[in-house]
């Protein structure tokens, strides 16, 4: 039903303005149904309420799962575990499979489920249920001397070491050599909507169909993941999320909390289910972000020219379910150099399984890199902007491609010039302002521009001069379907108001997941091809009724190309030569991402992601405590995030430009690349204002006393 | 569900009455606190005592003989007492003290009473899968060895590093402030300084009052050092944070000396600090950052500190330097 079609560029109209959020005022009303609040209205009658019981333990074996006095309590309905929950037709995915074994791989892993009339009946249901367990001995650090392990690939499919000419060779032959190890923290994505899911068995045509709510970044993704372990094909399985309130990744792909509401809801087949996973939960099942050490080893001429780049990195992973953070990705494609090298390696580790968070891969690497160029920089005696520059690359070093639009340089003059960088001391420790130590720094952004394949999407005529336009995308809060409605419009010809937007259920076109900063390439490339293939087909003046469903072809020149966004960030930090607080008083991003479809929706995007690089830059860490196997900062008075008051002048803007190889919009992605870069900038200005060198975040105020 | 009972009392002596009757029984004030741990299933109990309600919101001046003070009602409100002209003019640290602390949102709803009665943050007390002996006396304590960041320098104890959070007690406790309580045997005052107790082998209690005492309200010296005072509290973000050290200074200076000074320290033990020992050491000298290091030196003699809380002495060091000698070119902008 679905056709492929090759587009053309849309001639833009709508794209590239200031289009308010077309969902906005039912969302500021509170008219926007989250996933645990659909109700009657939705299908969702008289609904049970789940709880999670977790693991007390982080390795060994349930040997008794006590229910006596949760099944008595008043409104317990059920309590399943491993021995009573239903089976799975595939449990070959450890995170997901659960209640199959009475195995114990982490500590909060989900052990019995509890299922009540009422939330609270479920909640204490859930306190009242006593396990026992067989325990043993577990490893949850990450040491230097336990990540050895070496992954097969790593995130998303990406190679685990690469290794070009003779590094250690070019080091020994280099005028200036930096040698450092940088290490960023344990971080979780906590978006501000915890994750919930509601669910229902019925049937439909004489087949069994799983209906579900849940706060997703990706329906489609999640019916796929879930239907062949549920024993079912993909289209018994319905998925929607009409609105979500965030989730930086850690909603990319179902976990184990969804799993267990379906089978929950299996157990009472007709009355929904809802799981309204908690703060603290997520901190243990919802994943996080790695820990990363590190190694760096740059090598460079006297005047900066790099000969060698060094990247080898250890993380973790869970034991359960394999997930390995691409850290040194962007240090394969960043600067140029004729030898290089870098590596992943992992401790795995008898802990919850990690997953995306933001910019999984750049965030942490460039950490490292930018500021590991900024040593060097430092080293040789040169401006860090005119170092960059010298190490720009022909080609992209890893494919030895031309890159499609690599505009690096320009976001650094542009910056440069906004910031007023040309007034900057040389020296560190040169600028203090009454208590306040001052200085500025600055560092490169990247992401890769990535189309999924797997998009199709659906234009009907209404009559009158409206359509229906339809993707099983979801919006997490970002504005997609407001930008989907622009380009669909534009696409179409037609005002923005004469379309009829559908997203975010299976039932839809397929889509692929928001995430990887490719939403708006791909979903927005199918609507075109079905705007553009449904206009061939029938014509200017359509009848009401018809329809056309598309897919987009792949451009013949998009695999000579290197596709990657570029930034420039620029940060003031102030370090209180007393106390060591740190302000950052001013925090700018330049960015080169194709053409911005709505500046409202993008500039909240930059501005969130600099939010949340400066906020891990400065505050965030969840600390493991190795003896117990989980977080024990499990909440938001704990695990800081920045506060209004931490985020001063902070502004973004982008180049003018259209990217049309990439996609008929002219856009690239922009969700990841503001968080990419930022805490190294920080670290950088920090250091510029103290000449004490910080190589590990979060940097906080007890970095800075110096006595 | 778990049930409990909830009474509203008309007076403060029925309060004390519902509470001395039942030994499951506790005052429920903004419930800022109080709640999160009935939800976090670290309290639980049968009946909550709501004194919220009771009218002891008044800030009225007093003299009792002894000189003139501030008496603020236990249900006054954060936010209201750190708005209040009095406050702001006379009692400068105590807001900035209560601004230094929680959220707007928060401060409009905790009171006085609660504030001070607050318990730890300590991530184990707060983690019911964890052992803690405040919470569950015996069990251990999984700070010492663990996530030590807040962990306390002063006069903890092997069975507890937990430090108390309030910010309004630290700046109370350096105004000599006197707390009154209603008993099973009616009013009496306790010092502040005696209020909040060291946990020694019994991290279960916070402090000296029994179940059944009501805090009725705090009476704070309008003494001659206060009005040249201020709340310096150093924490990771800029906003909304818990302390990692504080600072509450008052100080008096008579022609370059020191004639009076208080200091007290939130963030370094199980009560808030007050830091008599530095204070004696300064009296009588010209205050120089020499002086002020020397003195916070010997106050911090007995500090105990690990990896994760090292930071605290020069931390402390350095800020109350910082805050004192930021006091004393107060004082001598005021002079000229
Ligand atoms: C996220 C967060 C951040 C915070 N940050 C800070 C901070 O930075 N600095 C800071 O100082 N505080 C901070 N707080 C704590 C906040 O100040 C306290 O929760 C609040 O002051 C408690 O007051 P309340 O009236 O709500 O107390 P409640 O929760 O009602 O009670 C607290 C305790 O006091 C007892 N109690 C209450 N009233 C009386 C009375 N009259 N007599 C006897 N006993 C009584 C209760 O039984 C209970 O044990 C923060 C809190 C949160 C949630």
């Amino acid at each position: 039903m679905s056709v492929e079609q090759q587009t053309t560029p849309v001639r833009v109209r709508s794209i590239g303005t200031h289009l308010d959020r077309v969902d906005g005022v039912a969302k500021v009303t509170g008219r926007a149904p989250y996933a645990v609040e659909h109700g009657e209205a939705d299908g969702v009658v008289d609904p049970l309420h789940l709880w999670l019981v977790q693991s007390t333990v982080a390795k060994g074996v349930v040997v008794d799962v006590d229910t006596e006095s949760a099944r008595d309590h008043p409104g317990v309905i059920a309590v399943l575990d491993h021995a009573s929950a239903p089976r799975l037709a595939e449990s070959d995915d450890g995170e997901l499979a659960i209640l199959q074994e009475p195995t114990v791989h982490f500590r909060g892993q989900i052990v019995a489920l509890v299922l009540a009339e009422t939330s609270e009946a479920a909640r204490e249901g859930a306190a009242l249920v006593n396990v026992s367990y067989d325990v043993e001995p577990h490893e949850a650090e990450l040491r230097e001397d336990n990540a050895s392990y070496r992954p097969d690939s790593v995130n998303p499919d990406m190679e685990t070491d690469t290794e070009e000419g003779d590094v250690d060779a070019a080091i020994a032959a280099a005028d200036i050599v930096v040698e450092q190890t940088y290490r960023t923290a344990y971080e979780h994505n906590n978006p501000l909507e915890p994750h919930a899911t509601v669910a229902w068995w019925d049937e439909e045509d004489g087949r069994e169909i799983l209906s579900m709510f849940d706060s997703s970044q990706g329906v489609h993704g999640v019916a796929q993941t879930l239907a062949p372990m549920l024993g079912l094909e993909v289209d018994q399985v319905r998925v929607r999320a009409p609105y979500v309130g965030g989730g930086f990744g850690s909603k990319g792909e179902a976990h184990a909390h969804v799993m267990a509401t379906a089978l929950a809801a299996r157990t009472v087949r007709g009355r929904p289910v809802k799981l309204a996973v908690t703060r603290q939960q997520m901190f243990a099942l919802t994943g996080y972000r790695t820990a990363t050490i590190s190694h760096v080893r740059l090598g460079a001429g006297a005047d900066g020219r790099l000969a060698a780049i060094e990247h080898r990195v250890q993380e973790q992973s869970s034991a359960l379910k394999e997930y390995a953070e691409q850290t040194a990705s962007p240090t394969r494609m960043m600067y140029a150099a004729p030898h290089r090298r870098t590596s992943h390696r992992l401790a795995l580790l008898d802990v919850a399984v990690p997953s995306w968070m933001r910019a999984p891969g750049e965030m942490p690497g460039m950490f490292a890199h930018e500021v590991a160029m900024d040593e060097l920089a430092v080293e040789c005696g040169l401006d860090p902007i005119e170092l960059r520059i010298r190490n720009e690359p022909e080609l992209d070093p890893e494919t030895k491609k031309p890159f499609n639009n690599r505009r690096l340089l320009d976001c650094f003059r542009r910056g440069a010039e906004r910031f007023g960088w040309s007034s900057r001391p040389a020296h560190a420790r040169a600028t203090q302002d009454g208590d306040w130590w001052v200085g500025t720094g600055v560092a490169s952004a990247t992401y890769p521009a990535m189309r999924m394949p797997g998009n199709a999407a659906r234009v009907r005529s209404l009559g009158a001069g409206r359509y229906a336009v339809a993707i099983g995308s979801v919006d997490i809060g970002t504005g997609a379907r407001t930008v989907l409605t622009q380009i669909a419009a534009d696409a179409l010809g037609v005002e923005p108001g004469a379309i009829d937007l559908a997203i975010a259920d299976t039932r839809l076109p397929p889509a692929s997941v928001a995430g990887g900063s490719s939403g708006t390439s791909s979903w927005g490339s199918a609507v075109v091809a079905a705007a553009q293939r449904f206009r061939a087909d029938h014509g200017e003046h359509p009848d009401p009724g018809v329809e056309t469903t598309a897919s987009a072809a792949d451009d013949p020149q998009a695999d000579e190309l290197a596709f990657h966004s570029f930034g420039s960030v620029f940060a003031e930090a102030r370090v209180h030569r007393w106390t060591g607080e740190i302000r950052v008083p001013r925090l700018l991003g330049v960015y080169s991402v194709g053409r911005v479809i709505n500046p409202t929706t993008a500039r909240s995007q930059f501005i969130g992601g600099l939010v949340m690089g400066l906020s891990a830059g400065l505050f965030e860490e969840s600390y493991r405590d190795a003896r117990f196997g989980h977080m024990v900062t499990q909440d938001l008075a704990s695990y800081h995030v920045a506060s209004h008051a931490d985020v001063l002048d902070i502004d973004a803007e982008w180049l003018e430009e259209s990217d049309e190889v990439f996609t008929p919009m002219g856009s690239r992605g922009i969700g990841e690349i503001g968080i990419v870069g930022t805490a190294a900038a920080v670290a950088n200005a920090t250091y510029h204002a103290t000449g004490m060198r910080v190589r590990s975040i979060p940097i906080t105020p007890d970095r800075f006393l110096e006595s | 569900m778990r049930t409990l009972e909830y009474l509203r009392p008309a007076t403060p002596a029925d309060a004390v009455r519902a509470v001395a009757e039942h030994p499951g029984a506790r005052y429920l004030g903004g419930g800022t606190n109080l709640v999160d741990h009935l939800k976090l299933g670290i309290a639980a109990p049968e009946l909550l005592v709501d004194v919220s309600r009771l009218p002891l919101d008044e800030v009225e001046t007093y003299d009792d003989g002894s000189g003139a003070g501030l008496r603020v009602g236990a249900n006054v409100r954060n936010s209201d007492l750190a708005a209040h002209p009095l406050v702001r003019s006379e009692l400068p640290l105590v807001a900035r003290a209560l601004l230094a602390g929680a959220s707007g949102q928060i401060r409009n709803q905790a009171t006085t009473g609660g504030n001070l009665l607050q318990r730890t943050r300590c991530v184990y007390f707060q983690d019911p899968t964890t052992p803690c002996n405040k919470r569950e006396p015996g069990s251990g304590c999984s700070a010492i060895e663990g996530y030590g960041r807040y962990n306390a320098i002063l006069g903890a104890s092997p069975d507890c590093v937990a430090t108390h959070p309030s910010d309004l007690a630290v700046a109370l406790v350096a105004l000599d402030t006197t707390v009154v309580v209603l008993g099973a045997d009616g009013e009496r005052r306790v010092p502040l300084e005696e209020l909040h107790r060291l946990p020694a082998d019994d991290p279960s209690r916070d402090t000296r009052l029994a179940p059944e005492d009501l805090v009725t309200a705090v009476e704070i010296p309008l003494a001659g050092a206060t009005k040249l005072s201020t709340y310096r509290k150093v924490r990771d973000r800029a906003s909304y944070a818990f302390a990692l050290v504080s600072v509450a200074a008052a100080l008096h200076l008579t022609e370059g000396i020191v004639t009076d000074v208080r200091i007290a320290w939130g963030g370094v033990a199980h009560v808030p600090w007050r830091a008599r020992r530095a204070e004696a050491a300064l009296i009588g000298h010209a205050l120089t950052e020499q002086a002020i290091r020397e003195a916070v030196g010997d106050e911090l003699r007995h500090a105990e500190t690990s990896e994760q809380n090292a930071y605290k002495p020069p931390m402390l060091r350095r800020t109350t330097a910082h805050t004192l000698l930021q006091l004393a070119a107060q004082s001598r902008e005021e002079s000229r």
